[in-house]
């Protein structure tokens, strides 16, 4: 077992607490926060408010001091595998550093505690800041404008798709019916069509991964409203007939949606708007580094082509002047799709990011991206099968090909990888992969850690062969052992009851 | 840059392994056209120092005074201990645990959120969070749909309702469902009851109640019910001011099929308005419909607890176009602040500052009335009310150095000289006396 754990790995035993629930801390007459004394008449709401609709303290609440508040999630944040951590390769995620002076810069006073209905004159620092920051997201996505407002890139992708369906509607007095899908693609694409009223169109990719003009062109015509394209697709590999496909698609009245899920194999080396795509979200934490708060919050700013630019959501950021203001005053619009006016924590962050690092440095995370992902690659191909044999650009997609005869499958080596000591990549998708495993190490991410990760891979592909059922038994190492989620499924507890701690 | 680790040596070894002569050529794969062949136009990259000096700038043009203001976002005191808890970097740089065996920190703490959610909304079932009160409102429309099969198309919304909220719900629902929107009665600030009886019919879906509502008022939530009950629609309650919960009972204890709102109050800043934090309750008759990633408990193969994301088949990432929803990524760090700043005030710390909260409001209504500040609106109210204000009434604020107030007629013409303040924990005898003489 040992001679299949290089020394590199990082992985090792450690104390771990096992943590009850607070519920199961609780003990009555405790409490963890400091209240001022109301300093204004004890007066008593049953006076005013309804008795049915009055209620007391609730039973179920449990009642713990700061301390033991402190140390339960302490602890159970020393369960969490993080980015400050180590290595975390999920593919399509971009879990890249999450630099500490923009959680300084998102919690300073001026950001963190202003109202969203403060008088524009009172918020211009912030308004200032969206605005650059809307203009340096267009620029880098080669479009004309940008709206901030969506929480996520699920949301984007909504988003985007509304206005298209808008732009249909004032051009063609209908907003047509169906959006073209290439099987890479992410689960959000076909959710956020029907969640549109459209109907998902599925197009396969050929044998290089890629999406041939001929297949769009078979597919196109005056029903499709547009074509949903991920580039770098979900192999990572560049679409290189993105602009001729751009042209059928805009030839027959529809238009190109551009997932920037992977943008950050593309920065300052190529721009969506260059491409032909009319409308493009991207996520702020994946290529701007904003944290990934174990999931969430997000942001997923839409960058469109200027005939796009009368639908954007309200209200946009303007500048008059030396003046910043919100612009409601949008009859196109699609509307809102939250309150207010977007993830600011997140826009701070990225903002801050983006200035860090300026135009070579933005450059920069895109070359090294791509450089760690083949580097990866080059260290393991020979083990690990690579379905398509042109060169992918920040992520790398192997397959469980070369395991087929040792019984192991990709949540195998998933958890193997736990035990070594590695966060394991994304599993099982792109679906069009059988048993994927997608590597996205990241720009952030030294020579030494990715070597160390492919010596680890390597031993596990040794190990599948030789030693099959130990690897079966991984992970050994976290506080808790393979899951039963079948279980969980079939039996839902999704909330604590008193009931819980007693058969517990 | 101190992010990026290669040296020149790194990246000769590394091109040289690929196999390739220059960091360009691993772009070959883009077609010649296609590369940009200039340096983005964005401002030149700064230091840390000067980087700070000028977030410092920007951040300095807002002012420091804690706003009479809510309207969907509450100032609340955040305890340094649960900013100092989220700072811990296996909180917020992990991301969504599709790896539970190195992800209990974050599911575990998901489902005692989920656990919160229950015992505030009195529902039985809570999803790990949406992006917002009102997109988890605008999901709660397309839920009522669902439930319906599809067969009912008709949504109907108080006009009482959060006008954000209102506009959130119009966009999701687009142009293939109806909806309606029902009177407030100008008097009390509530729903206009009959009116409301008068727009459910046998094809709603949903009928949805602010609770309490924009202007703060404590809506007939038990009424709404009956009525939608009688028709066969769900009620929806949605709440901006999850805080009231320590004082309020419970939406699923008055009728409300779905509990959704805003939960922001807890452990969560302004940020301008975002990111805030969507929260999300039904019937456990709902498991199959209701959106969202949801957390439950199981056990590993010893037989030890342990959390898993559950009942995934749902969503889209492996339903794709037939998902309950396309939500992906939600706000688990603000869920978390939420779990922690909840834990922290505990059975007693809720509702005693719920408590204050309303109190320190009333104290702030009956001063501005003797100043000759009438109410708007004669319901009662939690921590959030609209007077009769003077039409200055927002300049004199900041003029005397405080911050608020929200001029009700850009969302309702009819209130003219309506103003919206809302007065909480963070507010004392003093701030709330300064406000009266401004506007006095």
């Amino acid at each position: 077992m040992e001679r299949f754990f290089p020394k590199s790995s990082p992985g090792a035993h450690g104390i771990q607490y096992r943590e009850p629930l607070i519920f199961e801390r609780s003990e009555p007459g405790r409490m963890g926060v400091s209240l001022p004394d109301a300093g204004v008449p004890e007066t008593d709401p049953a006076a005013e408010i309804p008795a049915e609709l009055l209620r007391g303290e609730i039973a179920d609440m449990p009642s713990v001091t700061e301390v033991q508040a402190v140390r339960h999630f302490v602890r159970l944040s020393q369960l969490n595998y993080s980015v400050d951590t180590g290595f975390f390769p999920l593919g399509s995620c971009t879990m890249k550093f999450n630099p500490k002076v923009n959680e300084w810069a998102a919690r300073l006073p001026g950001f963190a505690g202003a109202h969203p209905y403060l008088p524009e004159e009172h918020c211009q620092g912030i308004l200032e800041l969206m605005y650059r920051l809307e203009r340096m997201l267009s620029e880098i996505a080669g479009l004309h404008a940008t709206t901030l407002e969506p929480a996520a890139g699920a949301q984007g992708e909504l988003t985007g798709l509304m206005m298209i369906r808008a732009w249909h509607m004032a051009h063609h007095g209908k907003p047509r019916k169906k959006v073209l899908i290439p099987d890479s693609a992410h689960g959000t694409n076909p959710a956020s069509a029907a969640l549109n009223g459209y109907t998902a169109v599925e197009l396969k990719s050929n044998k290089d991964g890629v999406l041939e003009p001929a297949t769009v062109a078979a597919a196109m015509d005056e029903d499709v409203a547009c074509i949903m394209m991920t580039n770098p697709n979900t192999l990572g590999i560049f679409e290189t007939h993105v602009k001729e496909i751009a042209e059928i698609v805009h030839s027959r009245g529809g238009l190109v949606y551009g997932d920037g899920a992977n943008m950050n194999a593309l920065l300052g080396r190529a721009r969506p708007g260059d491409m032909g795509i009319d409308v493009m979200q991207y996520n702020l934490h994946k290529t701007f580094s904003t944290p990934h708060g174990g999931g969430g919050p997000g942001s997923g700013p839409v960058s469109v082509a200027k005939g796009l630019e009368p639908f954007l959501p309200r209200p946009t950021v303007v500048k008059d002047g030396d003046r910043y203001r919100l612009e409601f005053d949008r009859p196109q619009s699609v509307g809102k799709l939250r309150t207010f006016w977007g993830n600011v924590g997140m826009m701070v962050r990225a903002y801050a990011y983006i200035r860090e690092l300026g135009p070579e440095g933005l450059r920069a995370c895109s070359d090294l991206a791509v450089l760690n992902a083949q580097y990866i690659r080059a260290l393991i191909e020979k083990e690990w099968h690579v379905p398509y044999a042109n060169r992918s650009l920040h992520e790398v997609v192997f397959s469980d090909k070369n395991l087929k005869e040792t019984g192991v499958t990709t949540m195998d080596v998933a958890k193997a990888l736990i035990d070594h000591g590695y966060h394991p990549p994304t599993v099982y998708f792109p679906l069009i992969v059988h048993g994927a495993i997608m590597v996205e190490p990241t720009e952030t991410e030294t020579k030494e850690t990715l070597e160390n990760f492919a010596q680890a891979m390597l031993a596990i592909a040794a190990q599948a062969r030789e030693e099959p059922e130990a690897l079966k038994a991984m992970p050994q190492k976290p506080i808790v052992e393979r899951l039963d989620e079948t279980r969980a499924a079939r039996k839902p507890v999704l909330r604590w009851t008193p009931e819980m701690s007693r058969e517990a | 840059m101190r992010y990026h680790p290669h040296t020149e040596s790194d990246i000769r070894e590394m091109l040289a392994k690929i196999g390739v002569q220059s960091l360009d050529e691993l772009f070959s794969s883009i077609p010649r056209s296609l590369q940009l062949d200039r340096p983005l136009a964005v401002e030149p990259a700064l230091d840390e120092r000067a980087l700070m000096e000028h977030l410092e700038a920007l951040a300095a043009k807002q002012p420091k005074a804690v706003p009479f203001l809510g309207a969907g976002a509450y100032p609340h005191h955040v305890p340094p201990s649960v900013d100092q808890l989220l700072l811990r970097g296996e909180l917020y740089t992990a991301y969504t645990p599709y790896q539970p065996e190195i992800a209990q920190g974050t599911v575990q703490i998901t489902f005692e959120f989920q656990t919160f959610v229950t015992l505030l909304t009195g529902l039985e079932i809570a999803n790990a969070s949406m992006y917002d009160g009102a997109s988890a409102t605008a999901e709660a429309a397309l839920m009522a749909i669902r439930v319906s099969n599809g067969k009912r198309t008709r949504i109907v919304v108080s006009r009482a309702l959060h006008p954000e909220y209102r506009e959130t719900i119009r966009t999701y629902l687009g142009a293939a469902y109806e909806l309606v929107e029902v009177a407030f009665d100008p008097v009390t600030g509530k729903t206009n009851l009959a009116a409301l009886e008068a727009a459910v019919d046998e094809n709603t879906a949903g009928v949805i109640i602010g609770y309490p509502n924009f202007f703060g008022v404590v809506d007939d939530l038990p009424a709404a019910a009956k009525i939608a009950e009688a028709k066969g629609a769900l009620c929806i309650s949605a709440t901006t001011e999850a805080l009231a919960f320590g004082l309020l009972q419970g939406p699923g204890a008055l009728g409300a099929d779905i509990a959704v709102g805003e939960m922001q109050s807890f452990g969560n800043g302004l940020n301008f308005g975002g990111p805030g934090l969507g929260f999300f309750a039904t019937r456990e008759k709902f498991l199959r419909q209701f959106p969202g990633r949801v957390a439950g408990a199981t056990v590993d193969k010893k037989g030890q607890r342990g959390f898993v994301l559950t009942l995934s088949t749902r969503e889209q990432h492996i339903r794709r176009e037939k998902a309950t929803s396309n939500i992906c990524t939600n706000h688990g760090l603000n869920a978390v602040a939420a779990t922690i700043h909840l834990s922290m005030l505990g059975k007693h710390g809720l509702h005693a500052l719920a408590l204050l909260n309303w109190r320190r409001a009333k104290y702030a209504r009956e001063q501005l009335a003797n100043a000759g500040l009438e109410p708007v609106f004669k319901a009662p109210v939690f921590n959030e009310f609209a007077v009769h204000a003077p039409k200055d009434a927002i300049q004199r604020i900041y003029d005397a150095g405080l911050a608020g107030g929200l001029a009700l007629d850009r969302y309702y013409p009819e209130i003219g000289d309506g103003l919206l303040l809302c007065v909480t924990e963070l507010h004392d005898k003093a701030r709330i006396d300064a406000l009266v003489a401004a506007l006095s």
